[in-house]
């Protein structure tokens, strides 16, 4: 009760909203410069607050060596797609002037401890991360580059799913990936995939969880169909603890759940025992 | 001709139709033999994915598909065609065992989608499908696809990569169910027609946007149907084991590179 009688007051606070963060879990109030020192954890319960593929890549990359690689890439509307709520070219356009960003996955070059690396974050702020025809094509190009340098690829996940306004070329992005991810482990090349809140539908399905490594933040959900469309079919209720990280690991899905202050050191502790 | 006047919904219908041809049909009509095997020798044995060594006009291969019902009955068995990962994963073994012995592979395809339920979860369906298409993207074997009836998403395109893609001139493939994105864009699902409509899901659509390589028509018995997608098996089969494997799989990366 307690953090909602916080939140009407804060409300009615003028820049009280630019100076706190409400934990999305415990609803406690953290001062944004905490929030944000501790990489968007609470430091009251460890929620991981959903972050953005700049911040992840600031997290993962050693600092001033991320080199962004095949921006150009952007969406295609070649259904002309409209909905109810209008054209799928303003919806997207839209989302690039909210994220800053060409797509929901932003893809270059790294060091990591001074491992060269190709490094990729998806943007589930940039419509809900889901996975396009520029998604697909920017993800390919990624590992096929790391394959040409025989760089390890480590790519973090956030989605929804397949990007259905794009239609069937949409859905055909898990196969392209897919299979670029193939030609790595043909070659003996490290894929690292992290799987962040949330990754589901089509891209649970493909790349996100053929990783050599696959690894979790806590409590994330991961899944492939939707909580509600399973409860719907089955004419039963889901446990709590349903397509989380935890429940992921219990059933043999992911190789590690690693807290994201961590995650830099284990992928680089795990890149070392590959030999790189 | 006589399509351009029915609507993307019309077809979504005629895909979906219970007395539409399933792959046991199939199996009866162009199949000198259909010699099931079971299990992914993991789990179980999936009935919504079915798959055995075949010989269609005298022409030996692998068949897998999705195992939809023409009765209730049938499809309380098969789970109305809806695979769990078992059922991937059973793919995935016979796929290995075609590569093995040089047989090439034809997959039916005809599923609403992969089953969702808690303990297709619990194993690991989005896994499943994920190393399906890794794996078959690279098999060192000639992999023909026919879409049948209704290509739902994901559970469809776990068993729809390979060097040719075929569909028949009523059936749909499409990245969701109009009715799901129709629940979703247009917060209606009655709103599936036009949805249907905006997702592009029927045969000449898909040919025009380069996912298929061809439309098998339908004739006006089930029997000319049947033999129309007897005689395309038998020709893409002859044509693609032409083709060195090494080049085979190289041009299959190279088609879904270019989608
Ligand atoms: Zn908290």
């Amino acid at each position: 009760m307690a953090w909602f009688e916080l939140q009407e007051k804060k409300t009615k606070i003028p820049g009280a909203k630019a100076l706190w963060t409400v934990c999305g879990r415990c609803r406690k109030y953290v001062p944004n410069a905490e929030w944000k020192k501790n990489s968007s954890v609470c430091p009251e319960c460890g929620y991981h607050g959903r972050i953005s593929a700049r911040e992840r890549i600031a997290l993962l990359a050693d600092e001033g060596t991320f080199e962004e690689l095949f921006a150009d890439v952007g969406y295609s509307d070649h259904l002309n797609f409209h909905d109810a709520s209008g054209a799928y070219v303003d919806k997207v356009e839209a989302a690039r002037k909210k994220t800053g960003e060409g797509e929901s996955v932003i893809t270059g070059k790294a060091a990591m401890e001074g491992i060269g690396v190709v490094l990729g974050a998806m943007d589930f702020a940039f419509m809900g991360g889901s996975l396009g025809t520029g998604t697909g094509e920017k993800i390919t190009r990624a590992a096929e580059l790391a394959l040409a340098e025989r760089r390890p690829f480590i790519l973090a996940c956030a989605s929804g799913g397949a990007r259905m306004q794009e239609g069937i070329r949409s859905l055909m992005q898990m196969v392209k990936t897919s299979a670029a991810i193939g030609r790595l482990k043909e070659a003996g090349i490290p894929y690292v995939s992290i799987l962040t809140d949330p990754t589901t539908g089509g891209v649970s399905a493909s790349y996100a969880m053929l990783g050599d490594i696959n690894i979790a933040e806590p409590k994330v959900l991961i899944g492939f169909a939707g909580r509600r469309v399973i409860e719907n079919t089955i004419h039963q209720k889901l446990p709590d603890d349903f397509q989380t990280a935890e429940y992921l690991l219990e059933h043999g899905f992911v190789d590690r759940i690693v807290p994201r202050n961590e995650m830099k050191s284990f992928i680089v502790k795990m890149l070392n025992y590959f030999g790189f | 001709m006589a399509a351009k006047a029915k609507s993307a919904m019309d077809i979504v219908k005629l895909a979906r139709a219970a007395d539409r041809l399933h792959l046991r049909d199939y199996m009866a009509l162009i199949a000198d033999d259909f010699t099931e095997l079971h299990g992914d020798r993991l789990v179980k044995d999936d009935r919504g994915l079915i798959g055995g060594f075949a010989s269609i006009g005298g022409v030996k291969c692998l068949v897998l598909g999705h195992n939809k019902g023409s009765t209730l009955e049938e499809n309380l068995e098969s789970n109305f065609g809806m695979a769990n990962p078992d059922g991937y994963r059973k793919a995935m073994r016979l796929m290995s065992l075609a590569e093995k012995f040089h047989v090439p592979v034809v997959t039916f395809v005809d599923t609403p989608g992969a089953y969702p339920g808690r303990e297709a979860e619990e194993r690991g369906q989005a896994e499943a499908i994920a190393k399906s298409l890794e794996f078959s993207a690279a098999l060192k074997t000639p992999i023909l696809v026919v879409i049948t009836g209704e290509g739902g998403s994901g559970g469809a395109l776990a068993i729809a990569v390979g060097d040719r893609i075929l569909m028949l001139e009523n059936a749909i493939y499409s990245v969701i169910s109009p009715e799901g994105c129709a629940g979703i864009l247009w917060r209606d699902g009655a709103k599936a027609a036009e949805a249907a409509e905006a997702l592009k899901v029927t045969a000449p659509d898909l040919d025009a946007l380069g996912v298929i390589d061809g439309i098998v028509p339908e004739g006006k018995t089930r029997e000319e149907t049947a033999a129309n997608v007897k005689k395309a098996i038998v020709a893409t089969l002859k044509h693609l084991s032409s083709i060195p494997v090494a080049d085979l799989v190289a041009r299959r990366y190279a088609k879904f590179r270019a989608m």
